[in-house]
């Protein structure tokens, strides 16, 4: 059960900062997760009066607040014309709308949850972090970071021309997904394949082009040397072999996908 | 704290203590349709509207929803009413437990997308839960609901 003494909303980043730099306070996100915890929180802190619950699109980037909903996420046009709706079926399997307008990106991506298809989705982008005090960093390199007290601020995802590919495998509907897979393919022919849910934090894979092959033999071939790459555990949701032969699977109908995309978009 | 809400319309100011979830809140003010169901945000049974929004209120906490307006089944009950007899006329609900929060999230459904297709349903009610039925019952009533209601507003 969750305790909480007192409660805050934070009139600036700073002051929010100032609070959470004592171990017993915590700042709030979407309270999904934290309110199933045994915990007693000596100040919770709340960034819900910052301005931090909006997305703003520019020619060259989204500059998304750690407010925002999952929700805001699945229904914003920008996010699902640039993704090609990866965005959307990213969040849509999370639960339910009553949840998803609850849970943030901030609390999303601060957790670094094993299962989070959020961040899945966005490691698979061209995207930064935010951080009050630590400044702009790669996500690639804040999602391997051990949780400190900086508060994330926004999260900076840059208009590099992909085409972006989500799936997911689930028992049910809408549980915790047993393996997730976002793809990317950038104008070079490269391609960047996420697992998550492994049950592992997501991990991020560059494979080079190779203009030579095929689509069916260059899906075949990222498919194996993801297989070959990715570290899997077991859970009640599927075993380490079952995760592994998933990732290949997902892999090649990501890259037969997003390879018959740019075949279509070359007619 | 001292916290201050619209509930169902109503300006209520109430001392809280900083923990008290929103589920505790408005039931204690009378709003016994807001369930206490699985705790674990996952059942959709605690549904309300905040700011118009269905979110979970075992989720939130009542100081969260300072200055904000909350919305439950018993500020809706005509628009409950009317889309309600819809799923009663299928016998869709057995022990009824989590029909509130069903039809509240089903209302916003509707303000959102007053004609949604089956699948679209299925999807933005996906996060209710009903342990007694296969939800046959009311996705039946749901789509009689709409056709009844598509006739009435003369849409084709």
């Amino acid at each position: 059960m969750m305790t909480i003494r007192e409660y805050k909303r934070a009139e600036s980043l700073e002051e929010a900062w100032q609070l959470n730099q004592k171990k017993p306070n915590r700042i709030l996100g979407g309270m999904i997760w934290l309110k199933m915890e045994t915990i007693n929180v000596g100040t919770a802190i709340d960034l819900s009066g910052l301005g931090l619950d909006t997305i703003e699109e520019t020619e060259d980037s989204f500059s998304i607040g750690a407010m925002v909903t999952l929700r805001q996420l699945e229904q914003h046009p920008g996010l699902a014309a640039y993704t090609h709706g990866a965005m959307r079926e990213a969040v849509r399997h999370i639960v339910g709308v009553q949840l998803r307008n609850l849970a943030t990106v901030g609390g999303s991506i601060y957790s670094r949850f094993g299962f989070s298809d959020v961040l899945t989705m966005f490691l698979a982008m061209d995207c930064d972090v935010e951080l009050y005090k630590g400044g702009i960093l790669p996500l690639q390199e804040y999602a391997q970071r051990p949780y400190d007290r900086d508060i994330l601020v926004r999260l900076i995802v840059k208009k590099t021309p992909m085409q972006l590919y989500y799936q997911s495998v689930r028992n049910s509907q809408t549980d915790i997904p047993v393996l997730t897979c976002a793809a990317a393919r950038m104008e070079t022919g490269d391609y960047r394949i996420v697992i998550g849910a492994r049950p592992l934090c997501a991990v991020r894979f560059e494979l080079p082009a190779e203009p030579a092959l095929a689509a069916e033999q260059l899906a075949a071939q990222f498919a194996e040397s993801v297989k070959a790459q990715v570290i899997t555990g077991s859970n009640m949701r599927g075993s380490a072999e079952y995760r592994r032969h998933l990732a290949g699977v997902l892999t090649k109908r990501a890259v037969l996908e997003l390879e018959q995309r740019k075949m279509q978009e070359e007619k | 704290m001292q916290i201050t809400l619209t509930l169902n319309d109503v300006r209520v100011s109430e001392e809280i203590a900083p923990d008290m979830l929103l589920i505790d809140f408005v039931r204690a003010h009378g709003c016994k349709s807001v369930k206490r169901g699985c705790e674990t945000s996952n059942c959709g049974l605690c549904t309300v509207f905040m700011d118009d929004k269905p979110v979970l209120s075992c989720s939130v906490l009542a100081a969260r929803a300072d200055g904000h307006k909350i919305t439950t089944l018993e500020g809706l009950q005509e628009e409950a009413a009317e889309f309600g007899a819809f799923i009663a006329d299928q016998g869709a609900e057995q022990c009824g437990f989590c029909n509130p929060g069903f039809i509240m999230n089903a209302l916003a459904l509707f303000r959102e997308q007053p004609y949604p297709t089956e699948e679209q349903v299925k999807e933005y009610l996906a996060g209710n839960l009903c342990r007694c039925s296969g939800y046959e019952g009311q996705l039946r009533g749901i789509m009689s609901f709409l056709a009844w209601k598509k006739q009435k507003e003369g849409v084709q």
